[in-house]
């Protein structure tokens, strides 16, 4: 029983990364129609402006030590970082806030990155094939990588939880459920933030009239054109609105999984099968077969599953994408004519 | 005009013998200087010799590559009489003289593996066809060794590997061109044991995370041996897949399995990710079968420990070597490295350090860059003074053996570097092992004109 309810925690917590990215690849398909390859790599520069943002907390004056001396000779550094330094307790505070600090961050840099991407590159693809537009964001995310991997090297970058959230929660306490059923609090947290995003995302274009001249770009473009809508602004934003997505995704997932330069295309796949599943151009299509991937994989990877089924947890996702195509081939909430000319 | 003919056709006759005569004389002569020319592939001709360092420069092991690189160039500085000459101030005995070899002054090519054997053989092949150069060393992955090691055993020319660390290098894949500094899991396993057994008694229950390819199969094997040994259950073996990035579906199960020992048989950015993420769903908080549960890493290396941060206190493994050594060769090393890069060197760089002097020191010894000369003078080779004690190149496999050492993430860091403490030096008795049982056979030297 233990073992599936953190199966079950574990799935929707990772379908919380899932949907996060793929609600974020389908808002720009569906406004703008362009099939961005270039999305996992935003997911990844948010989570490097999460890495920067403590890179610069933790910036460290640098005193010689007179005494003592490296094994190669030269005299022993003692740092101590700035903030501290100069702000003390609350500088210290600031640095174990980095992560959900770096949010603050990462929304107006990312919402700058993807209205830049949209308007200097992703425009000039609007009236060519899939297959052009696939290509030049793919090489766009090549290109983002190598920046990252130029500057912060190839390995994963450790971020830690603020310290009241980084040990493990008693859930099964919580429960009733007995006692060692323990789950880490950080990610309890992710799996609130990315519900807490979805609800904003579904509230915006619900309920202002942003969000509902979106919905009807997104229905109908040339009508709302014909009412003298710039709808095309709107849209631009709605990129932007996607970058900010996947950035606060990618920084708020940093101490669940180290980053690196690959850690986008890591989720670029998957949250590509999440989104055909849930039906090209569905939010609600993009958000539900994102939770239900990731809890599908997750209880894929139990020792019993796999004992009858080896090598199961690896493939589960894209054989269920596939029974779900054959059967509904839209994918879960697909509207008709979408992609299918 | 028949006569005529036939007087011309004599003339023909004549000219022919003569220029076959001419011919059968010059041409022994021809092929003998072509033969000397071509006596070994890539035999270096003016005053340079031609290395070549294939090592990842891009992917997963970017980071360990530009170590390896950094290395290798110091090593080529120290051969050709640059800098403080680092280790061939200690290596002994060494007939090395920081002079270039064999005359020659030492340049090289580089090459990009990509942590990827396609890339890793068609990098090698370009260095050794385009590039001319008679040795390839190298690498961060022993998909890559095997693959690149099998490729220079084809072509006639010498590698010495970088870091790979599975059996199946020296074991089932072993190549009588190929040579390894680098230790493996055998030894892993045989220097853990009995640590493993001090800390965590004779009774524990493991449970194993491998990575799903030829080293994690090869460690686990190893780990399961030895701690079976002791007296330790294996509960469950799960592999999983490479780069699976989160780990938190294969940890999960861990939790309520019964073992209180994890046995994390990955590396690199694997390693970082399943050892954090087990940290965050508090294992190392639990108490089973009333015990600690605790972790086991059974391959270290420093630059990975960086990417783990805090979770890799107090966690147990083994490495080939660590900056912190205070014998005089790593000291040597470590000093001019660092005076180099403001680094102290990763395990890598110091394999690969060590393999390129071996190298040239064996061509020294031979005479020759023939394969041939460089694996009879590295065959049984013995040697001290190069950071890991007393070492010894097997004749029967190609493996290096010396002592290993058993790490301990850094409770206390005093610096950035200073991220594992050595809890032992296993001595090379300990570790030591019939060559017969890993399998494979070297094969005759390939030494062949390419």
């Amino acid at each position: 029983m233990d073992a599936i309810f953190l199966q079950l925690l574990n799935g929707l917590d990772k379908g919380g990364a899932y949907a996060l990215i793929a609600l974020g690849l389908t808002l720009a398909f569906g406004t703008l129609g362009v099939v961005n390859f270039a999305h996992g790599a935003l997911f990844m520069f948010g989570a490097f402006g999460a890495v920067t943002l403590n890179k610069f907390l933790t910036l460290q004056q640098v005193v010689l030590d007179p005494v003592k001396k490296t094994a190669w000779g030269t005299p022993l550094e003692i740092k101590t970082p700035y903030i501290e330094a100069w702000l003390g307790d609350f500088g210290a505070i600031l640095i174990d806030y980095s992560v959900p600090v770096s949010i603050l961050l990462v929304i107006p840099f990312m919402l700058l990155i993807g209205v830049a991407m949209e308007r200097g590159l992703i425009r000039h693809f609007y009236n060519r094939p899939h297959a052009d537009q696939i290509l030049v964001t793919f090489g766009l995310a090549i290109v983002m990588q190598e920046i990252i991997r130029h500057y912060f090297g190839a390995n994963p970058v450790p971020q830690t939880a603020p310290e009241i959230v980084s040990g493990s929660a008693n859930v099964g306490q919580w429960l009733g459920i007995g006692e060692n059923l323990v789950y880490p609090w950080w990610r309890l947290v992710y799996f609130a933030f990315s519900a807490v995003v979805i609800f904003l995302v579904f509230a915006f274009l619900r309920f202002t009239t942003f969000g509902m001249v979106v919905r009807a770009g997104m229905f109908d473009r040339d009508t709302v054109g014909l009412l003298g809508i710039n709808i095309q602004k709107r849209f631009t934003i709605v990129f932007g609105l996607a970058a900010v997505v996947a950035g606060v995704a990618g920084a708020m997932y940093t101490p669940i999984l180290p980053p690196d330069y690959n850690i986008g295309m890591e989720f670029l796949v998957l949250s590509f099968v999440v989104v055909v599943v849930g039906g090209m151009g569905s939010l609600g299509g993009a958000v539900t077969a994102g939770f239900l991937l990731g809890v599908l994989q997750s209880f894929a990877s139990m020792n019993e599953i796999k004992n009858i089924i080896p090598g199961i947890d690896q493939i589960i996702i894209y054989l269920v994408a596939v029974v779900i195509l054959l059967t509904m081939p839209r994918g879960l909430m697909g509207r008709k004519g979408v992609m299918e000319d | 005009m028949s006569n005529s003919k036939s007087e011309i056709s004599r003339r023909k006759v004549i000219k022919t013998s003569a220029a076959a005569m001419a011919a059968i004389g010059a041409g022994p002569m021809f092929f003998t200087r072509g033969a000397m020319a071509q006596e070994y592939c890539n035999a270096p001709k003016g005053d340079t010799v031609t290395l070549g360092f294939n090592v990842p420069q891009t992917g997963a092991y970017a980071d360990e590559g530009a170590d390896e690189l950094r290395a290798y160039k110091l090593a080529v500085k120290h051969l050709n009489g640059e800098g403080d000459g680092g280790m061939l101030n200690t290596f002994k005995p060494s007939v090395l003289k920081g002079n270039g070899v064999l005359g020659k002054k030492v340049a090289f090519v580089t090459g990009d593996t990509q942590t990827k054997s396609d890339a890793a053989r068609a990098s090698a092949k370009r260095m050794i066809e385009k590039d001319k150069a008679v040795m390839i060393t190298g690498g961060s992955s022993s998909g890559v060794a095997i693959a690149v090691q099998s490729l220079c055993q084809e072509a006639g020319v010498i590698f010495m590997a970088g870091l790979t660390h599975s059996n199946d290098t020296t074991g089932k894949d072993k190549r009588a061109n190929g040579f390894r500094h680098f230790f493996n899991t055998y030894m892993s396993g045989a220097a853990l044991g009995p640590v493993l057994e001090k800390e965590y008694g004779k009774e524990r229950v493991a449970y194993h995370l491998t990575a799903d390819y030829t080293w994690g199969w090869s460690q686990e094997k190893s780990m399961k041996d030895f701690t079976e040994a002791l007296g330790w259950k294996t509960q469950t073996t799960v592999n999983t897949p490479v780069g699976a990035g989160d780990f938190s579906q294969y940890i999960t199960p861990v939790l309520n399995s019964g073992a209180d020992v994890l046995i994390l048989n990955h590396y690199g950015k694997d390693m970082v990710n399943s050892l954090t993420q087990a940290v965050q769903f508090g294992l190392r908080d639990k108490q089973v079968n009333g015990k600690n549960f605790e972790i086991v890493v059974p391959l270290f290396s420093r630059l990975m420990a960086q990417g783990a941060g805090d979770a890799i206190k107090g966690i147990l493994g083994s490495t080939n070597w660590n900056w912190s050594l205070q014998d005089e060769g790593s000291k040597a090393f470590v000093k001019s490295f660092g005076a180099e890069y403001g680094t102290p060197p990763s395990m890598a760089a110091h394999t690969c350090y060590v393999q390129a002097l071996l190298y040239a020191n064996a061509a020294e010894m031979a005479g020759t860059f023939s394969p041939a000369g460089i694996v009879k003078s590295l065959e049984g080779f013995k040697f001290d003074g190069m950071g890991n004690g007393p070492t010894e190149y097997r004749a029967e496999d190609h493996q290096c053996f010396k002592d290993v050492l058993v790490v301990r993430g850094n409770q206390n860091p005093t610096s950035q570097f200073d991220l594992l403490e050595v809890v032992e030096v296993t001595p090379r008795a300990q570790v030591e092992y019939d060559a017969a049982i890993m399998g494979g056979s070297l094969g005759p030297v390939n030494a062949k004109a390419c």
